[in-house]
């Protein structure tokens, strides 16, 4: 209250926490990929209409090691569930996992025995957004809510963690 | 064009058409095992009726049902003549343990995936074929999945009440 | 003395230009592609068992998601070929707005495929043009059957409800917008040197090798076979429809993207003839114990009542035996073989999948050319994933 008084206009007094979450939630590029029906969703929430590059997903990365979010859209079948582990795993920290649709979140319409039941039994997921296919405001509110999600984050929960994994 | 077809095949391969239907205008004739091959070759060969066109291969598990007493798979090959613009169907029964019969790679390159997925799904096994493996299903995955034997397999779903026990498959 | 060898490339199950999840495992010498197999399978969903297992009513929805482009396309077969074996006959309203639903859908269909095989080629704003105009179309969708893509609208018998009052409206101005903006296709694309010199030439196929292939839907017509099943086996009444196939002549890939914007064009025609000249009429056929009454009967009559419990409960026993119905969807032959058995379910429904057929003539199309015509070459057959596995 003091100090910002005196402090010309352009000068604005922050945390921390605060600036490394509106980094993360201001520019965070999704990786492209799409599985089934909801990838077009996910293309159309890309299009002129639902502008999702207004969020700050200007570009879709297609390679796992420059993205920081995975939207898992559309139905995991056994065959790719190993391949999304090893997708998950080449994406560097930090990496947020949204499921998007039925048949990713929980198997869908499709209950047997070619499909996962729910992406989240191979790799940890953030939003979940329901629909089949949901609408790009669906998506669109999904995403919202994971940057709800992605400011109340704090650097002292992750750095004991990092600290851990990379010695 | 019924009639021609019918003609030809009544005149060249007599002893190999065991039986004729016609439901709802689907004209299918059904066949020996062994002279598939012949057939097919002479159809092609045949300039006037010009099949020159397979669409499918497709088979039929009549497995539990009356029907399975002439055989338990049904193969079913649906041949199209693009100048008469006529559609019909050779099919074929086979018996339950180890169903095999004469891969059409060398006729048609089209046949190759259809009888690559005729394997995966069903298990009928096709000489002469170049790279007879598995394509659609996964390779951990043993058994023939859309035999009637084979089970759908779904889950129960998890709800508050029973969140705590571990998921139940039901075959 | 250097010893050369040929490098074996994985075009993995992700990948932005695979349309979905195919793998392709190519081997290149230097530039060269000696061989290329394609890996499927990565979605397979045992669509056709689940339908096994199911009525046929409620195997209805499970269509959709298959060319999940073109959902009304799917829905459409199946109900012929239901109504094929069942032996119904639908009103002329039914379809005329059948028609027209599925020559929007085509519409659709090539709009996505024209903006993805543009960005895989380079051309990245064609894929936000074709995208809002898919959005007008999207609307009709909407209107019709409340969902975006996945609407289930074509029913056994019928459709789902009566066509909205502003059905004709919505799709004249769908109509109007598409044709408009197909010149600023033109524009851009046609003429383009740098579009040319990657599609002319490029996946070639002959007439005797389409054939031999099976191939069907504008690869074949991209050869020069005139084959076009609506024309040569009409169904839903096309043969009251005035319209011209597209042929192609060189069966490149050049070809077939002037063949399908042909094709927009004579679905336009199509669609503006169904609407000038659409019947009155029930929106479903009147078959009890078959097909649903309509919603508003089963408030007042007994009869209606009794119909609808059962046939939601039980559903209709279907005759022993089997029926093959084949249509013109945008990729290629769709075609639904299902046999009844007696029983209030299906034995067999087997899908004829067109991207399946034509994505295993890859290898004939790519041996011998560049690395970088792999990926024209799979656009422009024109694959859905979900098809191809089901």
């Amino acid at each position: 209250m003091g100090l910002e008084e005196k402090i010309p206009d352009s000068i604005i007094l922050t945390t921390l926490d605060k600036m490394v979450n509106w980094s993360h939630k201001r520019s965070m590029w999704p990786l492209g990929f799409g599985l089934a029906c909801c990838a077009i969703e996910m293309m159309a929430a890309f299009a002129p209409r639902f502008d999702l590059a207004r969020f700050g997903m200007e570009v879709m990365r297609p390679s796992p090691r420059q993205a920081d979010l995975m939207i898992v859209a559309g139905r995991v079948s056994m065959k790719m569930a190993p391949v999304i582990k090893t997708l998950y795993e080449q994406m560097p920290n930090p990496k947020w996992v949204i499921s998007m649709g039925s048949c990713a979140s929980c198997g869908g319409v499709f209950n047997n025995y070619a499909v996962l039941q729910g992406v989240d039994r191979i790799i940890p997921v953030d939003v979940y957004v329901p629909g089949c296919p949901p609408r790009p405001e669906q998506l669109i509110d999904g995403i919202l809510k994971l940057f709800a999600r992605v400011e109340k984050e704090s650097l002292k929960d992750q750095r004991e963690e990092w600290g851990r994994k990379a010695v | 064009m019924e009639e021609n077809v019918r003609g030809f095949l009544k005149e060249r391969f007599d002893e190999a058409v065991i039986g004729e239907d016609n439901f709802r205008g689907e004209q299918t004739f059904q066949i020996k095992p062994e002279s598939l091959i012949d057939i097919c070759q002479a159809l092609l060969e045949e300039v006037e009726l010009d099949v020159r066109y397979l669409s499918d291969i497709t088979v039929v598990d009549w497995l539990g049902h009356e029907r399975e007493r002439d055989g338990r798979f049904e193969v079913v090959y649906n041949l199209y003549s693009l100048s008469s613009r006529h559609r019909f169907f050779l099919s074929i029964r086979l018996e339950s343990d180890r169903p095999t019969l004469r891969s059409l790679t060398d006729l048609w390159p089209s046949a190759n995936w259809l009888e690559r997925e005729a394997y995966d799904l069903f298990g009928i096994e096709f000489t002469g074929h170049p790279d007879l493996t598995k394509i659609l299903t996964p390779e951990d995955l043993e058994g023939h999945p859309l035999r009637k034997d084979f089970p759908l397999t779904w889950e129960q779903p998890t709800f508050g009440w029973n969140k705590d026990a571990p998921p139940e498959v039901i075959r | 003395m250097a010893e050369t060898r040929t490098v074996t490339l994985n075009m993995g199950p992700q990948h932005p230009s695979t349309h979905g999840v195919l793998r392709v495992v190519l081997e290149l010498d230097g530039e060269r592609v000696v061989s290329a197999k394609p890996v499927v399978g990565y979605l397979h969903t045992g669509i056709e068992k689940t339908m096994e297992s199911m009525l046929y009513y409620k195997a209805l929805p499970c269509t959709d998601r298959m060319d999940y482009l073109s959902p009304m396309s799917n829905n459409l077969g199946y109900c012929l070929a239901v109504e094929k074996l069942m032996d119904i006959e639908v009103p002329e309203k039914v379809k005329w707005a059948r028609v027209c639903l599925a020559e929007l859908t085509r519409i659709k269909s090539h709009l996505v495929w024209l903006g993805t095989h543009s960005i895989d080629l380079g051309a990245m704003s064609m894929l936000l043009y074709t995208f809002r105009e898919r959005e007008s179309i999207i609307d009709v969708y909407e209107a019709c059957g409340g969902q975006r893509m996945m609407t289930s609208y074509i029913r056994i018998g019928g459709l789902a409800h009566e066509l909205p009052p502003d059905f004709e409206s919505k799709v004249r101005r769908a109509v109007t917008e598409v044709s408009e903006h197909l010149g600023d296709y033109e524009a851009l694309l046609t003429k383009n040197q740098i579009f040319i010199n990657r599609t002319k030439g490029v996946a070639v196929i002959s007439a005797e090798d389409a054939i031999a292939w099976s191939l069907s839907g504008p690869m074949l017509r991209g050869s020069g076979v005139k084959h076009d099943l609506r024309k040569s086996n009409p169904y839903s009444g096309y043969e009251n429809f005035d319209f011209d196939i597209a042929l192609g002549r060189n069966g490149d890939a050049y070809d077939r993207y002037l063949l399908r914007l042909e094709e927009i064009r004579q679905s336009i025609r199509i669609i503006r003839q169904t609407l000038d000249g659409m019947p009155e009429g029930p929106y479903r056929a009147h078959v009890p114990g078959v097909v649903l009454p309509p919603k508003e009967d089963i408030l007042y009559k007994m009869e209606s009542m009794i119909f609808h419990f059962k046939i939601i409960t039980e559903g209709f026993k279907a005759p022993v035996g089997s029926v093959y119905q084949a249509i013109e969807a945008p990729k290629g032959e769709l075609g639904f073989y299902i046999t009844g058995d007696g029983t209030n379910k299906p034995r067999r429904v087997r899908v004829r999948p067109p991207s399946f057929v034509n994505l295993a003539a890859l290898p004939c199309l790519v041996e011998g050319s560049l690395f970088a015509d792999v990926v024209c070459a799979i656009g422009t057959i024109d694959i859905v994933l979900g098809e191809v596995d089901r």
